[in-house]
């Protein structure tokens, strides 16, 4: 499984890489004011893209989001606390392929100014306190590792802990292969925390972006109560590489698309992303009062 | 598979040493059918396939093992039944889309006690490879097996779970059906079993599709078996751009039961016979069957609550970091 997903994620990791350079370059250097869409090569206005939420307003492409621009998309100004936010990965095997593990994470950090894949903590949407934890697609692909693992399986505690709701935002390329079998028992630590969650009565509510692959899919991603997904993005099981490399035929145009996942019955509902903070209230109003 | 037991065909090329003295063998074999009597002649080179054996295998690097693991006369899942379990029924079928032939499941008695097991179902020939699809189930599988760790529940029975598959199916109707979906389902409905639940990975522990039948209270892995995240080959292939470097990969990982025993993610190793399992199957169902019957007898002391706690603490603890 991880072979596939983590196979796609590196492919798409690549293409991620080339995707945040190209962004950056174009929307982070000054006198860089217009930028290419991705999907239907509409020349936008970086301005607009960003008063439009990263949406290309020609074709509804959504760009993705940083962590920390989806924690201001969701929660209400000033409300977001980060919890557990000091623990770290370690190169626990030994493990190097073209670089070390340890320099391959500190090259992340410093890269994604961020300490680990995954963001976690406590906020309020619309006043709703909540547990929330948002994955980063910029730190290494999103990939699960021992820390990864941790921190979604405290925050699911957390919520048990103060009785909140717990919602999670998934972008992951899945196991961290760097992490050898470890990264694999996180979807066990993960699954396990989440039943001990759900028997407490809790609500999860999962928000699946793009991408969502691989071991995070097959844990976490998929046991919650509600998906919601954002338009188009790819979220599955193995990635289309490795799927077309064994059934040697070409994939059908939008599979493992969210509205592809939503016809397939795995997604309750397909949400663009200026209606995202107002839909996930509306769930949340369901559970509370 | 008995007939093929000691036999030069098989044999993976680490063993190669061994053809010249079975050679010899198969000539002294022919001269006797003409009159001579070479018993102990035969004899004395058995024996010395045994004690060279003895000594290629006190040293294998994890690649070998992983060939071990994926033997082609590496005992299935059925095998082991067969071989374990009296009185046996298989029940197929996830009552929703059909029955998946690479996941087995039934109930019948191991030492005249009941129990139920599920096992990913691989064969010793490219037919039977195929009709099973190399052991690679799809949604389907994991939901049936799911339904039957229910009916194992209900019935109070202690669940036997033994692992062989390269991985989860990456097709498209997998996919169209929910195959994370159907594997996280089965990780979060394992932590929720009440009865005691014993696991065993047999040949190849191939990432989400093993761990989606294998989070017993207690986890066992066989001598010559492997547990990755990834094949060697995968992990060659991504991370290091050259799948010719599966055996540095192998290594790497760290995917040996020996390993894994180090790192408290397997509970016990299950001793194999010299030359591994698929050398004397009946043996190597026997070691497991005395070892699975002791942790089942160990488990079977806990209530329901504390069988979910015990597993509970188990992969809670998973993880190696730093907290500052
Ligand atoms: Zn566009």
């Amino acid at each position: 499984m991880a072979k596939i997903s983590i196979h796609e994620w590196f492919t798409r990791k690549k293409k991620a890489k080339a995707e945040t350079e190209a962004v950056s370059a174009r929307l982070d250097i000054p006198g860089n004011l217009w930028i290419k869409c991705y999907k239907c090569s509409a020349t936008l206005f970086i301005k607009d893209l960003e008063a439009n939420l990263k949406v290309c307003p020609k074709c509804n492409y959504h760009f993705k989001l940083s962590s920390a621009e989806r924690i201001k998309l969701l929660c209400d100004e000033g409300t977001f606390k980060e919890l557990n936010a000091e623990i770290r990965s370690t190169d626990f095997l030994g493990f190097s392929d073209s670089q070390p593990y340890q320099k391959r994470i500190e090259d992340s950090m410093l890269k994604s100014n961020l300490m680990e894949a995954v963001i976690t903590g406590e906020g309020q949407v619309s006043s709703i306190p909540v547990a929330l934890g948002v994955m980063d697609f910029s730190f290494m692909g999103g990939s699960m590792g021992s820390v990864v693992g941790e921190k979604i399986t405290r925050i699911a505690e957390h919520g048990m802990e103060h009785k909140l709701p717990v919602i999670v935002v998934t972008a992951s390329g899945g196991a961290r292969m760097q992490e050898g079998i470890m990264s694999l028992m996180q979807m066990a630590k993960t699954s396990a925390a989440l039943q001990r969650l759900r028997e407490f009565g809790l609500p999860y509510i999962v928000i699946l972006t793009d991408p969502t692959t691989g071991g995070t899919t097959a844990s976490f991603a998929m046991l919650g109560d509600i998906h919601i997904a954002e338009p188009g993005a790819l979220i599955g099981f193995a990635g289309p590489r490795v799927i077309e490399q064994t059934i040697r035929q070409k994939l059908p145009v939008g599979f493992q698309r969210s509205e592809f996942l939503e016809s397939h019955g795995m997604v309750d509902v397909i949400v663009n992303r200026k209606d995202l903070k107002s839909t996930l209230t509306k769930i949340l109003r369901f559970y509370k009062d | 598979m008995a007939e093929a037991k000691n036999g030069i065909k098989n044999l993976l090329e680490f063993e190669k040493p061994l053809v010249p003295i079975f050679k010899k063998i198969e000539e002294l074999k022919a001269v006797s059918a003409h009159g001579m009597d070479m018993t102990e002649e035969i004899k004395m080179l058995q024996k010395r396939i045994e004690t060279l054996r003895r000594e290629i295998f006190q040293n294998l690097s994890p690649i070998q093992i992983v060939q071990l693991a994926r033997h082609i006369l590496r005992p299935t899942t059925l095998d082991y039944i067969n071989m374990m379990v009296e009185d046996f029924v298989e029940l197929r079928g996830d009552r929703n889309y059909g029955d998946d032939p690479a996941l087995v499941g039934g109930v019948g008695r191991l030492n005249g006690k009941p129990v139920l097991v599920i096992g990913h179902q691989k064969g010793h020939t490219t037919k039977e490879l195929l009709a099973r699809n190399f052991g690679m189930a799809n949604p389907e599988g994991y939901r049936k097996a799911l339904r039957l760790m229910r009916v194992a529940q209900r019935a109070n029975r202690p669940i036997i779970s033994l692992v062989d598959t390269p991985g989860a199916y990456p097709g498209i109707g997998a996919e169209e059906r929910g195959q994370s979906e159907a594997i996280a389902k089965n990780l979060r409905e394992m932590a929720a079993l009440t009865v005691p639940f014993v696991t065993v990975i047999t040949g190849e522990g191939g990432s989400g599709g093993a761990l989606g039948i294998g989070m017993g209270n207690r986890v066992l892995m066989l001598q010559y078996s492997i547990y990755s995240v990834i094949s060697p080959e995968g992990c060659a292939s991504i991370l290091f751009r050259d799948a010719t470097r599966a055996p540095e990969a192998a290594t790497a990982s760290k995917i040996t039961a020996k390993d894994l025993l180090e790192f408290d993610v397997i509970d016990e190793i299950i001793k194999e016979p010299v030359g591994g399992a698929h050398n004397d199957p009946s043996a190597s169902a026997q070691n497991i069957q005395v070892s699975v019957t002791k942790h089942i007898e160990e488990l079977s002391k806990l209530s329901p609550r504390e069988l979910i706690a015990d597993r509970y603490r188990k992969y809670r603890k998973m993880g190696i970091f730093i907290e500052s």
